[in-house]
This record gives C-alpha cells, structure tokens and sequence, in this order.
C-alpha cells in the first residue's frame, strides 16, 4: 500500500492524546503520534518513557495521553524497563497467560539525555539481548526538560546553560557523539534515523519496519526544540528540512548491516542555513568566529562522505 | 474509575499512581495556553494534508473523508506550526 | 512427605525460586550472591522453570527489569548483595512505590568501601526505609522458608510491596546444611497462581503506571503505602500460620529462644542467631538466665511486639552488623530501644556493632556480650551504650 498521509491519519486514530502539556510547538508530539500510528489498529502497546520533557508532560497524575499502555519509571532505565515487559510478555504467552490471538508491542521513548547519556548503558543492554522491542529518541540536542544543559547530543559550539558561549569558551567544545552509530555496531536487526518530513513518510516507514521488525531496533528522531534552539515556533517544519538538506541530520538506515541513505539533496545547503535561525548558533556570525562555521560544515562533510562509504560498502553484492 | 481531583481522600486514591483510563488527558484543556489563534479559511483549503500531520497537539481533526476540518480550539496552543506549512494561505494567525 | 537434602543458602534460595517458577527473573553478579542466578539460569537452560530470564547488564537494570516485568503481569524475581543493592537504590524506592510484589534474594554483605566481599547488614540496614517488607533467615532452612512464603504475603491485595529475604553471605550462602525441602507440588499449590488486579498486558484496559505524582497527590499516595506497610503484619502472620500447617515450621515476627524467663536477653538478626542459641544453651546448663529474641521481620518492624518481648527482662543487649555512623548506635538499636520507649518498657539497653566486613563472630564474642549484661544487672549502671566487639583497638 502506497503511502498516504491522509488517510493513515483518517484511518488510524491517535495514540497519543491531546491534553498533554508539552510546549506549544514542540517538535516532539508530532514524533510520537506518528510513531505509534505505525502500530496496527488491532495490536496492543506497552510504552514506557524515560523521565524528561514527554514524559512530565504526557502522565501528570491523573492525567494520561498515551491511549495503550504505558509506563514510566525512571530516566536511565527505560530500555530495562521495557525488557521486562517484553520478557514477562514472552514468558506469559508461552504459558498460556495471555490471549493466544493478540498482539503486544514495545516501544520506549527517551530524550537524548535519557538515551545518549543517563540512559546508553540500559539501552545498549537491552539492544544487545535483542528484546523485541523499538527504542526511539526524540533528539533535541540538550537536556531540555531541566532548562536546556549541553548533552552528548547537542553539536558542537552550540549555547546552552552549562556550556554557555563566552569569552572564553565559545558554546559546547566536543563534536556531538553519533548514537545511531552506536546502536549500529550493536548488529542487531534494524537501526534509522529519520525526522518529521512534509508527509512524515519517512518517519512513518521507519516505525513501521522498526516495529514489526522481530527482534531489537531504534530508531532515532531529531525533535526540535523552540526554546532550546531559540527559533520562533511555527518554524517547525522548515528547520526540520533545513536539517536535512544541510545533511546535518541524515536520513538512512541500517538493515541487518546494510545502510540506505533514505535522501541524498540534490544540492546539499551550506551548514550556514541550518545554523543561522537558532539563536543557540548565534555567535557563530559574529565576525570573527567564520573558524566555527568553517569546522562545523568540516566534521559535517567527514559524517556525510562516511556514510556513503558505509552504504557503498555494505551494499556490494 | 472514579474522577480524582486534590480534594480525593486517600483511600478513594488510586494506589501508584495508576491510570485505567487510558488517554484520559482529553479531559485537560490546553487552548488556554494560546496566545495566538489559528483560524481556518476552508475556502482556500485544498485539502493537501500538509497541517493536520505536524500538530503538536492533535488540535487539526481529519474526518473518515480524510478531509481535515475545523480546529479543536480545546486542545490548540496557538504555536502556528499549522498556518507555517500551508502553501495555500487557508491558515491564519490571529 | 519432604525431602531431606543437603543444601548452601544460594542452593536453597535457588530451589525456591525453581519451585515458585517465577515468569520473569533478571539478575547480575555480585558476589555472595551469585550463584542464585547461576543455579537459576541451569534450570532455565534445562526447561525445568518456565521463566524467562534477563541478564541484565548490572542490577540497576536487574531492578529496572524487574520493575517492567511485574508491571506487565508477571511474578519477577532478582538476587543480589551489597554494592548491587546500592546499585539499584534508585529502583527499589520506586519498585515499592509503584506497589509491584517483586521478590528480592539479598545475600547480606558489606557496602562498599573499601571493597569487601564478606557478611554484614550494611546493604540490608540501607534499605530499610525504601518500602520494602524484609525478612532475615538464620539458616539455609529459613531462607528457602521464606522466599516459598513471600509471593503470599507480598502479593496480598492489603499489601502489594516488594520483599527481600536476607541471608548472611558465606555463613549461610555458601555453607552447606541440612535442609527439608517441600514438594514441588505443594509449593505450587501454597504459592497459587499471580492474578493481578491491573496490569499493562491486560489489552482490555490500557493502564497507566509512574506519573508525575505532584503537590496534591504524592502525599496520599505515601500515606497508602505506608498502610500497606501496617497491613503487611497481620498477612504474615496468616500466611506463617498456613505455612506452619503444611510444613510444622513455626514463624512469627520474631523467635523466642528461651525467652520465658530470661533475664539477660540478646537481640540480632540472621546467623549470629545460631551462635547465640549455643551460647545461650551453654549459660543455661550453668544457671544463667539468657534468652534470644532473634528477628526475622525487620520491615515491617514489629516494634509493640518487641517491647512487650523484652518488658521482663533485667538487661538487653542488641547487635548491628552495621555501624549507622550517626554517632548514637546502630540501627536495629534505634528500631528497638524507641520502641520499648514508647511502649513504656524501662529496661536497660546496650548496642554493640560486631562482625563487620566479615569478621568472625565467635561463641566467645557472644559469651562476652551476656557477661556484660551480667554485669549491668549487677551494677545497675549502663555506661555507654554504644559499644563494638571483634574491633582491634590499643589495649
């Protein structure tokens, strides 16, 4: 069936409730929904979210927005946690405890701070034991929830509140670390990254593949934040395509070790207009700091010449 | 389950925490954080289903024609996402 | 009829655990405790259990595990010791919070640092607020007694908290003793099948667990459990009756050793209970009034039934293999003597901490502490109360 937002959207009803309290314009409720829209109407899931933006603002007691079930119980643990669901799931069906003809899937949502740091060792485990569950980040390159600290994720000379841009010290000093990578080498079945296109088509296949994918997969999604990057709201959209047509944020996946760059620009945009609307970039345009943009745009051409290779490599017959 | 509010004594307190009205958040307004409105021009609406995706709060329902319609003002935050992506003008912020 | 074996501790916890065939376990290596998922994972291996298990990636994921399988439905199981408990810290406060029966093998040893392999309650002692019910077993006996008594009790629907079983690690978990064993089927039919009211598997009612708990709710929600916590007592006294019925085995929230006339009365925890049984048996053959008041229910604490225990006593003295560093005692002091205050009973008390790291804790160690007691009666004068023995000190 080919692709058609609209009547995905007609046809399968949201699962992740409005009356939630994220920020108005936040890039990451349009993430999740389409997410779990993936899911078939029929099956059953379990979510469990680390702690952080989505899930504060998603299960304030008594109020819940996630239309399956869901759990929260920590931040470093939601791929533990979530392995112990699947495995009770895997244990009980086989004894017979549960519905013979109903389906359960797992998935887990956590920030970059709960999924690149706090939380990379309960991930990386529960990758590794290969649960039948998807992990998806929701990227938005900083510890957003407790007011925009520098994570692992966030790129490099970026401001934030603990690696703010001085005199001295011009934003976050370290390259930002590549998860989907990592998750890569763990070998397991499928691994993307992807974002909230015009359609959301690629946001949609991926969870899609991920979900019905048996065995262990994540998915990784940049989610934008407009407080933490400092753009106006309703620009949403257009720093996501920026995203992409920068290359800063390749779409691609791995497939039992075989990578696919889901688009290629046509004509690849300067580093520049990516930076230029967020004022977390700010003083990158200052006279004098060209170095930045020019290092940046640098290690962003080294991912990107990487990831062809990798998709040239893994795809020789 | 019965409605909990922070009147509910504990015993009547579900324990944990637990919700077992799943998506039950419909019943929190959140139009009341909006600043700015949306209004839909359906005349200039083409039906291109570009908004409706993209809404942070759910606030742009589709109906079974998968036509979009009028905005749920009880959920809208007014962020402007919707009116940003409209190539036809059918949104505006008000 | 039971079986006759010859078992360690961890043997002993491991064969429960085979018999409760829990659906979930998740665990990680700590020394003393070990070989409960080793043993575990054969039987799994072996098809002898229905369990999945998760080997996890260290014990904050054990917990973690534990916490998600409970949730889904399931009877989730784990073991661990020390510097594994700390490691989950985090996860029991809320394993109990959200009102999940997981249950715990801890294999008493001390806390880090420095490092140290060997028995103390120093892990269990920093538990002990974390909303979990906690039982201490003197033997190997009393350690698989009680994990086939815990999922009753732990599960009941006036309690639904977690509960840990304590051994000591070594003394009890490595030391092979005699043991009775009950039936696998009669372990099964005493443990019953888990049916829990909610549970996110259950696709008929999606369910939501761990809010953002806030201002107006989180109160209540520590009030109900610190109910739960109450309740706990009189289910196990109910189920220890109904084990009692099937076994013979009597278990209560404490052990009277001697008690009915005893005028000298130690109180402790786990092995040390057997050293001080033998001592008080040797001072008894010599006239001596000593008695043992042995715990086996720590979280819940007993405190009325305590005091009353010990109101006809003439001097007490209570051991922690756990120094509080507080300054004033250590921690099942502080449990006991505020309840014997509170309940009126006015009867000279001392603390000593002992046996820390491991270090032996002999009869004669044990003989010392009556002798001291003995001496308080005589005197009438309780200077220090705070005390050690086995420590090296400048003579």
């Amino acid at each position: 069936m080919a692709y058609n937002v609209k009547e995905i959207v007609a046809e399968k009803p949201s699962r992740f409730m409005a009356g939630h309290r994220m920020c108005a314009g936040c890039g990451a409720p349009p993430v999740a929904r389409m997410v779990l829209r993936a899911l078939k109407p029929e099956d059953h899931a379990v979510v469990c979210a680390a702690t952080g933006c989505m899930e504060v603002s998603t299960f304030m007691y008594p109020y819940t927005s996630w239309s399956d079930s869901f759990i929260h119980t920590a931040f470093e643990c939601a791929g533990a946690t979530l392995s112990g669901a699947e495995a009770a799931y895997k244990s009980m069906k086989k004894q017979g405890k549960l519905p013979e003809d109903k389906d359960t899937k797992f998935i887990a949502f956590g920030g970059d701070g709960g999924t690149y740091d706090i939380g990379l060792q309960s991930l990386s485990g529960a990758m590794e034991r290969g649960h039948d569950m998807v992990y998806v980040c929701y990227d938005n390159g900083a510890y957003m929830n407790t007011g925009i600290q520098r994570s692992s994720a966030t790129p490099r000379f970026a401001d934030t509140t603990t690696s703010p841009a001085g005199s001295k010290v011009p934003g976050k000093m370290q390259p930002r670390k590549d998860l989907t990578e990592v998750i890569a080498n763990h070998h397991i079945p499928y691994v993307a990254q992807s974002i909230a296109t015009a359609n959301f088509k690629d946001l949609y296949e991926k969870s899609e593949k991920a979900i019905y994918t048996k065995g262990a997969a994540f998915l990784n999604v940049l989610a934008p934040c407009p407080r933490g990057w400092g753009y106006p709201t309703e620009d949403l959209m257009q720093i996501n395509k920026l995203a992409v047509d920068t290359c800063y944020w390749p779409l691609y996946e791995v497939e039992n070790g075989k990578y696919k760059i889901n688009y290629k620009p046509a004509k690849k945009l300067p580093i520049e207009e990516f930076l230029k609307p967020q004022r977390r970039f700010k003083h990158l345009f200052k006279p004098g700091n060209e170095w930045m943009i020019e290092e940046f745009q640098k290690e962003l051409d080294e991912r990107w010449e990487m990831l062809l290779k990798l998709e040239e490599a893994t795809n020789i017959e | 389950m019965e409605k909990i509010t922070p009147n509910t004594p504990a015993e009547k307190m579900t324990i944990a925490g637990n919700i077992y009205e799943a998506g039950n958040s419909l019943e929190f307004k959140t139009g009341d954080w909006r600043s700015q409105k949306p209004v839909f021009l359906s005349e200039k609406c083409k039906q291109c289903g570009l908004c409706f995706p993209v809404c942070p709060d759910d606030a742009i329902p589709v109906n079974k024609e998968q036509k979009r319609e009028d905005f749920n003002y009880d959920y809208c935050k007014g962020c402007g996402v919707c009116a940003k992506v409209c190539p036809f003008g059918a949104i505006e912020m008000k | 009829m039971s079986i006759r074996e010859r078992l360690s501790g961890n043997e002993a916890a491991a064969i429960a655990m085979k018999q409760i065939n829990p659906d979930v376990v998740a665990a990680f290596p700590i020394t003393p405790s070990t070989e409960i998922p080793q043993y575990f994972s054969t039987f799994v291996s072996n098809g002898a259990v229905d369990t999945e298990f998760v080997a996890v990636e260290s014990e904050h994921s054990a917990m973690s595990a534990c916490i998600g399988a409970e949730a889904a439905g399931a009877r989730a199981m784990t073991a661990t010791s020390a510097n594994g408990l700390s490691l989950m810290w985090e996860m029991i406060y809320i394993a109990s919070s959200m009102r999940l029966p997981i249950v715990m093998s801890l294999v008493n040893r001390a806390v880090s640092g420095p490092l140290n392999i060997h028995n103390d309650h120093s892990d269990a002692y920093g538990a002990r607020d974390a909303g979990w019910i906690m039982l201490f077993s003197e033997n190997n006996q009393e350690a698989y007694d009680n994990l086939i008594m815990a999922h009753r009790i732990a599960e009941h629907k006036d309690v639904q908290l977690p509960l840990m079983v304590c051994q000591d690690g070594f003394i009890t978990s490595h030391s092979i003793e005699n043991i009775e064993l009950i039936e696998d089927e009669k372990v099964k039919e005493f443990v019953g099948k888990y049916e829990p009211e909610h549970y996110l598997l259950n696709d008929k009612e999606p369910m939501a667990m761990g809010p953002l708990d806030v201002q107006p709710y989180l109160f209540e929600h520590k009030y109900q459990q610190a109910n739960a916590m109450k309740n706990a007592k009189n289910v196990i006294l109910e189920v220890s009756k109904d084990f009692e019925k099937m076994t013979g085995r009597k278990y209560s929230f404490f052990e009277e050793y001697k008690m009915e006339d005893a005028e000298i009365v130690v109180v402790c925890m786990n092995s040390t209970a057997g050293t001080t049984k033998f001592v008080v048996d040797t001072l008894r053959e010599n006239g001596i009034k000593a008695g043992l008041l042995k715990i086996r229910m720590y979280r819940p604490f007993p405190a009325e039934e305590i005091a009353k225990a010990l109101s006809k006593a003439k001097a007490v003295a209570i051991l922690d293999k756990a120094d509080s560093v507080s300054g004033a005692g250590g921690a099942l002091f502080t449990d006991v003597t505020s309840g014997m205050y509170i309940n009126g009973i006015k009867v000279p008390a001392v603390n000593y901490i002992y046996g820390i790291g491991g270090r032996d804790t002999t009869s004669y160690d044990i003989e010392g502490v009556y002798k001291d007691l003995q001496e308080i009666v005589k005197t009438g004068k309780t200077e220090n109360p705070y005390r050690y023995f086995g420590v090296r000190r400048e003579k």
